[in-house]
């Protein structure tokens, strides 16, 4: 750092500090480079903030003035119900997921390098596979006479009618939201200093309840972290739900683009997309203070996200 | 000790039946694809490239394929261009609104799809842009901007600033300074964008369903058709075809980032 430390010696009269190199004052040249990001954020709000609050002002105006397409949400039988099965299999599929991801992330931690690069890149394949290619896989697997159901049928459990069930659903999106648990877990256990886990063991304690009163709760950012992503991710899933699911048993995107593409109702499409939007930013922003204040690192949205999960 | 060993004989156990559940199901598509019958039948009886064949002379088909395939290199191209200018230009200022407009930047990457999809084809229908290539462009584009800006962010983190200011000190102007000093080290982070551009376009289901028209559907698009109103095989091969690009270019892109990130 000897480089910017201003040497009383030299013969030049010193910089001054509110003007850069050319004399402009340095708010010019600050202002300047802005001007480089300037397109994108044009792009952004014409083609995603103007939609957005094009949606809002939809959703409270057609087709009257007011807030008659959110008090339908609970007031209207058939979307309540829809609502509720969606928040029902999302919160399967996240205690599905937490459970299969946390002793998955806990085998990653105690195998060797190179098994661990094995593990990691398993979880990784959902994430770098195209998502409809994938869920055409589900269809297949998953129809009357599909490998899942002659597995069952060897195993004595009978065909079992999966396609167009919750279940069916559950299964498929689990796959594709495992990711998002294992790691967030992962990098939090990585975090976690195991002689703490000895030191609690020597004094007494039994390997379960060591394990269920240190190492667990140091590990829960990592899973608040992955549950809320999952829980989040699977409220406004679309494409699975559609192929894999029924109609008869939709979840909430699948009403709304029924709701815009059958019945044209903007209104009611918007007041729904708004809920789920806001329901979406109140979780993540609660996992956020959560895992702040537990000072342990959950692993952002952004942390290696990527394979459309839509 | 025991106890140890039984713990970690179960966890294995659990690991490679959640491997299979991993990977299965993404793999299944290819045998299925080399079947020689007309059904979704696994395994097959009889093999064959038949739905290739069609797959790459059916119009409709072929079409799908080489119009997501244009839309993809132009919206990494603007993507690309776009993410990348803005993300030097955040990371080199300060301002009030700075993390406003961070979150801004991230935003299309936390609301739900079918919430961008519905907002999106309500106004493009006011907008004349439903089924035209210039929507898909800049609706595509603003799903592949924070995958560019992520990117490049991390890469720009990893950058000396004592480089950059020695340039400057030796007379460079700031476009120099960038294209001879910034650029190259950042050039393996604005390339995984790129490849995350590109697949998150070639990729895109939900938004591209609703600003689709007849003329104009992208692959995705018309493999959801395919499953939902039709049992045509040819799909078997589509996805084939699908998950071979996406996987490689992620794929890529994850190990460029990597290395990337350990500059």
């Amino acid at each position: 750092m000897a480089v910017t430390t201003p040497s009383t010696r030299t013969p030049r009269t010193p910089p001054d500090p509110g003007r850069d190199r050319r004399g402009r004052p340095r708010w010019a040249a600050g202002r300047l480079i802005l001007l480089a990001a300037l397109p994108a954020l044009l792009v952004l709000l014409i083609f995603f903030v103007v939609p957005a609050v094009r949606l809002l002002w939809l959703s409270v105006t057609t087709p009257e003035p007011g807030l008659g397409n959110y008090a339908a949400i609970v007031a209207d039988d058939v979307t309540l119900t829809v609502v509720l099965r969606t928040l029902g299999t999302a919160a399967i599929v996240t205690v599905v997921c937490v459970l299969v991801a946390y002793p998955y992330a806990y085998l990653m931690t105690i195998v060797t390098r190179r098994w661990r690069a094995l593990l990691l890149a398993v979880v990784l394949i959902p994430f770098w596979t195209s998502l409809m290619a994938r869920t055409f896989a589900w269809v297949v697997l998953l129809q009357d006479n599909g490998i899942v159901n002659q597995l069952l049928t060897v195993a004595g459990v009978g065909p079992v009618r999966m396609l167009g069930t919750t279940t069916g659903v559950a299964l498929a999106m689990a796959q594709v939201m495992l990711p998002f648990v294992v790691l967030p877990v992962y990098t939090a256990m990585r975090g976690i200093d195991r002689r703490l886990v000895a030191a609690a063991q020597s004094l007494g304690a039994r390997p379960a309840v060591a394990f269920a009163r240190v190492y667990l709760p140091l590990s829960f950012p990592g899973v608040a972290a992955g549950a809320t992503l999952v829980m989040v991710l699977s409220l406004g899933f679309y494409v699975t739900p559609a192929l894999v699911g029924s109609p008869q048993q939709s979840m909430l995107a699948q009403f709304i683009s029924v709701q815009v593409n059958q019945l044209v109702n903007f209104g009611a499409a918007g007041a729904l997309a708004v809920t789920l939007l806001l329901v979406t930013l109140l979780l993540l922003g609660a996992v956020q203070v959560l895992t702040r204040t537990r000072g342990g690192r959950g692993g952002g949205i952004s942390s290696g996200v990527a394979g459309g999960v839509s | 000790m025991t106890d140890g060993v039984l713990l970690r004989r179960t966890l294995a156990v659990l690991g490679v039946l959640v491997g299979i559940w991993l990977v299965v199901p993404t793999l299944i598509v290819v045998p299925i694809s080399f079947s020689g019958e007309n059904s979704f039948a696994f395994p097959p009886s009889s093999w064959g490239v038949g739905h290739y064949v069609r797959f790459f002379t059916e119009r409709s088909w072929l079409n799908s394929l080489l119009v997501s395939l244009q839309l993809a290199l132009i919206v990494t191209v603007v993507a690309t261009v776009l993410g990348t200018a803005a993300s030097v230009a955040l990371a080199r200022s300060r301002f009030r609104a700075k993390r406003a407009l961070d979150g801004l930047f991230l935003a299309p990457l936390i609301v739900p799809g079918i919430v961008v999809a519905v907002a999106l084809y309500a106004t493009f229908l006011g907008w004349g842009l439903i089924g035209t290539p210039t929507g898909f462009v800049l609706a595509h584009t603003v799903l592949a901007l924070p995958f560019v800006v992520v990117n490049v962010t991390a890469a720009l983190s990893a950058v000396d600033p004592v480089l950059e200011r020695a340039a400057a000190g030796l007379g460079a102007s700031s476009w120099a300074t960038f294209r001879q000093v910034t650029f190259p080290i950042i050039r393996p982070g604005v390339g995984a964008g790129a490849l995350f551009a590109f697949v998150t376009s070639f990729d895109e289901v939900v938004v591209s369903l609703f600003i689709q028209s007849p003329q104009l559907q992208t692959l995705p698009v018309r493999m959801f058709t395919s499953v939902t109103n039709e049992v045509d095989p040819t799909i078997a091969a589509a996805s084939t075809v699908v998950l071979v690009v996406s996987t490689v270019l992620l794929g890529l892109a994850g190990l460029t980032r990597r290395r990337s990130s350990r500059v």
